[in-house]
């Protein structure tokens, strides 16, 4: 075989194996929690708060996590989606995309972006501290925004330049504003981008330990209080796993089967939504 | 030709990244006429076009000197409302676009900027332009889907009627039919004749028989220098300047 056969050849198989490596790594993760989940799963899982046990609990479910979690993730993500759409909107329709202020502004992101999530944890902690507040919703809201907005501007931000320069020209020769051409025009065009933005930023939220375990703590009921500790699933998965108890090792597995299918919920949602706002948008 | 005039540029320079992109241009633009831009690329065609509504504003790191009347008022002018200005203005672009909201929306985008709220006020407003650029009958059972969806010529016509809703008295085009086919160019044309019994029609081409069968004035520009400028019949078939000469026998381009 010629030489360059054989390297078409040796490259396209890599290309390949490392395609299925990726497959089959998402569909073991998925078939693992599945597997191990699912006896352990049960209607009170979901309907109940833990019983037999502070927060390791043989009993009852893990509803605290599960509302904890959520209103966690959609109290950080509604932050960062008011502080993102503003920053971005300012770079791109104020400043200038290819402004120096822009062109830093997004340099920043990308080094908060490469802060591991226990820093914004132990920050947040400080914020805390400094504003008075203990360990709880409230904090943990805190410390989750902070750790999501770096990865949320910058999906927006490159959205947002892709919008073709004469959409903006449009609507400048209508005798628009900038604040109208940003929050009518442009941040229109680049909806299903700026949503899947939110989503994957949502689903990273939901799904992270490390800055919660300082802020929002840990509690076996359901929150009813900003300024009470909240439970969320990432720590009952770490607490659960972390007991000599078999039962509630497997329950682990369970909780973590929840929090798989509400990520993939969020992952199929933006999705959808993203097909259905890209009706109007403008090739 | 006798013309009154409607805007009037008076020793323009506009530089950007370093370069001078119009050098000292005065001319003044006749009221109620078609006016067509001509020049090879580059020349500043676009650059004058896009001073007329201060759109060069919005490129990087430009500057400009020198004043545009209109109406006798410096759209340069410090506390000039850039917004006012380009109300008085329609801009066609070389590929039309459409923004990213139904057909309706676009036409009843710039009146409701502008206060319109009354949605009976807005339908009337709508037929009427939809109609003026003759795109009415082909839209009109579907004119909540969206703009995007049209055809390239179709769309041209709706930014057409897009431009006219805010009622401007000036229609720019930055060789508003290069991208459409024969047919499509051909309506625009017939708009264009049509209009000028009301606006003010400019006009940027790089197609010498369009300017041929539309303009009533024409200015020809060459490297950021107006080289001439008159009526069309003299500049287009007996011009006085070497350059125009050359560039309408097709020589230099």
């Amino acid at each position: 075989m010629p030489a360059r056969k054989l390297e078409e050849n040796v490259f396209k198989a890599l290309m390949v194996a490392s395609t299925i490596l990726i497959l089959s790594t998402l569909a073991v993760i998925l078939v693992t929690v599945a597997v191990k989940g699912l006896p352990a799963m049960s209607l009170s899982m979901v309907t109940q708060t833990p019983k037999g046990g502070f927060y390791l609990g043989k009993e009852g479910g893990i509803l605290n996590a599960i509302l904890g979690s959520l209103y966690l993730a959609g109290g950080a993500t509604a932050i960062a989606i008011g502080v993102s759409l503003l920053v971005v909107l300012y770079l791109n329709v104020y400043a200038g995309p290819h402004s120096r202020l822009a062109s830093f502004t997004r340099f920043s992101f990308d080094v908060l972006w490469g802060v591991p999530s226990i820093v914004y944890g132990a920050f947040g902690f400080t914020i805390m501290i400094y504003l008075g507040l203990r360990t709880s919703l409230l904090g943990g809201i805190i410390a989750v925004a902070l750790l999501i907005l770096p990865m949320m501007s910058r999906a927006m931000d490159e959205v947002i330049r892709m919008v073709p320069k004469e959409l903006f020209d449009a609507s400048y020769s209508l005798g628009a504003t900038r604040l109208e051409t940003a929050f009518k025009v442009i941040a229109r065009q680049a909806l299903p981008g700026i949503i899947t933005a939110v989503l994957i930023a949502l689903g990273r939220g939901i799904g992270d330990a490390a800055s919660v375990i300082f802020t929002a703590g840990f509690s076996d009921s359901i929150p009813y209080s900003l300024l009470r500790p909240a439970a969320t699933l990432p720590l009952a998965i770490f607490f659960q796993l972390g007991t000599p108890i078999p039962e509630v090792r497997e329950r682990a597995y369970a909780s973590a089967l929840i929090l798989t299918l509400i990520v993939l919920a969020i992952s199929l949602g933006a999705r959808m939504m993203t097909r259905r706002f890209t009706k109007h948008t403008v090739k | 030709m006798n013309f009154q005039t409607h805007i009037s540029v008076r020793n323009l320079n506009v530089f950007y990244s370093g370069q001078q992109a119009l050098k000292d241009v005065s001319v003044d633009i006749p009221d109620k006429k078609i006016t067509a831009i001509i020049g090879p690329s580059g020349c500043g065609k676009t650059t004058l076009l896009r001073s007329f509504n201060r759109l060069v504003d919005s490129m990087d790191g430009v500057r400009v000197t020198g004043e545009v009347l209109l109406d006798g008022e410096n759209i340069f002018d410090p506390k000039t409302e850039v917004t006012s200005v380009r109300k008085k203005m329609g801009l066609l672009s070389q590929r039309p676009y459409p923004l990213p909201m139904s057909i309706y929306d676009n036409v009843a985008y710039g009146p409701r900027i502008h206060g319109t709220r009354n949605k009976r006020e807005l339908d009337r407003i709508v037929e009427r332009y939809l109609k003026q650029s003759s795109l009415w009958e082909e839209v009109k059972d579907r004119l909540n889907s969206p703009a995007s969806g049209l055809s390239v010529g179709q769309q041209q016509r709706l930014c057409l009627a897009r431009g006219l809703a805010v009622e401007p008295e000036i229609i720019l085009g930055d060789e508003p039919t290069s991208a459409l086919d024969p047919k499509s160019s051909q309506r625009i044309e017939q708009r264009f004749m049509e209009l000028k019994e009301r606006y003010t029609i400019v006009i940027v081409t790089h197609i010498l028989r369009q300017a041929t069968r539309l303009a009533d004035y024409v200015l020809f520009l060459y490297l950021g220098e107006l080289v001439e400028h008159g009526p069309a019949e003299q500049v287009l078939q007996s011009p006085r300047e070497r350059l125009t000469r050359e560039y309408v026998q097709g020589t230099i381009s």
